[in-house]
């Protein structure tokens, strides 16, 4: 088999982003159960320890840049290789909105939730259960599951949807929780932005083993379709 | 595939044959017109035995035989009424060694316009022949001198500049870098994109990285059967499609180095 090294160092640097993705999805999970807990000094780890994600994935990155460099990749080794680089970045991204929902429960300090969570982290397990998937299929080169993952991003968008109109509920009976509610918006709109993003990643194994470049499915469209116009 | 490009040659059904031994099997492509199409392939599948088959260079191996036709802009080279040596001023050739002739830079450029009996003003033509062969600088001062005396990658560019001087319209090159250092590798590469505004250019080549940096598009060839030593070509797409996301997986598995 010719390209072994090739093809030693490419799993290699798939084992790093799976590792990479794992630290995401720990990250994710922490800071909501940080959140519900209202443990600050959880979720100021979650805070610090995101540095070490973005580390990852700089070092990743150098990898595939020097595989590239030296490799010279070519037809689905390139899209791999290519493919990676884009994927490493949508994780990183992932990784920010952990840290984000992290930085909201240091910021809210000693104020209590405005109502117990129940849905949000359902967002977050379903985010986090669609990314590990989908980076199974990466790593597998599974067009198949890539193709079909995407379709069940309407869940977490129909999870955000009933935490927007609970959370305006409140407001709308006493507009004193606002801020309260707010931050709870947020919260959720970093875990819909969270899954979103694992249709991305999906549209790149499609390109790894197809060729084909194209959308899987217009995000943000089972929320939008259930507001005001 | 060649959206509005002009068709310079047209191969139908090519078959060679050494002797009794089949060499190419039933090749049919056309080659656009000022464009650069490269043909890549393991050895011994035929990429050299095509590329002679463009200016009848095959002609001048007694045990072969071609047969179906090469169209250039509409005339079948291998007609009976066609004189080769005629075929050969339109469609010229560079190799793979370097071969000036041991005569002086000048002359070399010089050699074929004059045995054509060019009436026109030979210092302009060496003069412009070598500037469009980006060697003009180089030897302007040492025109006299032996050709021979030059670097390698100086006597490839010398080999160019001897081929456009008879003015042909189609220039053939077969490994044209393989014996030259990187830099002038390069340079090769560089005068190519130059030359392609004037000229069709079909390149023979083993280094895929060349043939992806350098064509417009690709021709794979390969054995068309296992075991046997005929070759053909197998897909015939734009350098782009090639490179990246190619239909056949015997090229797939060329590019990606795991096969040839």
């Amino acid at each position: 088999m010719l390209r072994k090294t090739f093809d030693i160092e490419m799993q290699q640097v798939k084992d790093e982003i799976l590792v990479l993705g794992s630290m995401v999805e720990q990250a994710l999970l922490d800071s909501v159960d940080a959140l519900k807990k209202r443990d600050i000094k959880a979720a100021e780890k979650v805070f610090a320890e995101d540095q070490a994600i973005n580390e990852k994935r700089f070092a990743i990155e150098n990898n595939l840049i020097t595989l590239i460099a030296t490799q010279q990749p070519m037809a689905r080794d390139l899209r791999l290789l290519a493919s990676s680089l884009e994927i490493i970045s949508e994780l990183e991204r992932m990784g920010d909105y952990a840290k984000g929902i992290a930085n909201i429960n240091i910021r809210m300090g000693d104020e209590p939730l405005l109502k117990p969570l129940i849905d949000v982290p359902r967002m977050a397990q379903k985010g986090v259960d669609m990314l590990h998937r989908a980076l199974t299929a990466f790593v597998n080169e599974d067009a198949q599951t890539a193709r079909t993952l995407p379709v069940e991003d309407d869940e977490v968008d129909a999870l955000y949807n009933q935490v927007y109109r609970e959370l305006m509920t409140f407001v709308i009976h006493d507009p004193k929780t606002i801020e309260r509610a707010n931050w709870l918006l947020w919260v959720a709109h970093n875990l819909e932005r969270f899954a979103d993003r694992v249709t991305n990643i999906c549209e790149r194994t499609v390109f790894i083993v197809t060729g084909e470049m194209k959308e899987i499915k217009a995000t943000d469209d089972e929320f939008w379709k259930n507001q005001p116009k | 595939m060649f959206e509005n490009l002009d068709i310079a040659l047209s191969v139908k059904n090519l078959n060679v044959r050494y002797g009794d031994a089949l060499a190419l099997e039933d090749i049919t492509l056309d080659i656009p017109a000022r464009q650069i199409t490269a043909i890549i392939g393991p050895s011994g599948c035929g990429k050299s035995t095509f590329l002679r088959c463009f200016n009848r260079m095959n002609d001048l191996i007694p045990t072969a035989r071609v047969d179906g036709e090469v169209l250039f802009y509409g005339q079948n080279i291998y007609d009976p009424k066609v004189n080769p040596v005629e075929v050969r001023r339109h469609i010229g050739m560079v190799f793979q060694k370097p071969n000036p002739f041991p005569k002086s830079i000048y002359e070399n450029v010089a050699y074929g316009a004059r045995i054509n009996g060019y009436k026109g003003n030979m210092d302009e033509l060496v003069e412009r022949s070598l500037r469009a062969a980006a060697l003009w600088d180089e030897v302007k001062d040492k025109l006299k001198q032996s050709a021979l005396a030059l670097s390698g990658g100086q006597q490839q560019r010398l080999c160019i500049a001897r081929a456009i001087a008879v003015e042909p319209q189609v220039i053939l090159m077969d490994e044209p870098a393989s014996a030259l250092d990187p830099i002038a590798t390069l340079k090769i590469e560089e005068l190519m994109q130059e030359l392609k505004k004037y000229y069709t250019i079909v390149i023979v080549t083993h280094n895929m990285q060349q043939a992806a940096r350098v064509s417009d598009y690709t021709a794979m060839m390969m054995l068309s059967k296992e075991g046997e030593r005929s070759g053909t070509v197998i897909e015939y797409d734009k350098t782009n499609t090639i490179f990246t996301n190619p239909k056949d997986k015997r090229t797939e598995d060329y590019v990606t180095g795991r096969f040839g």
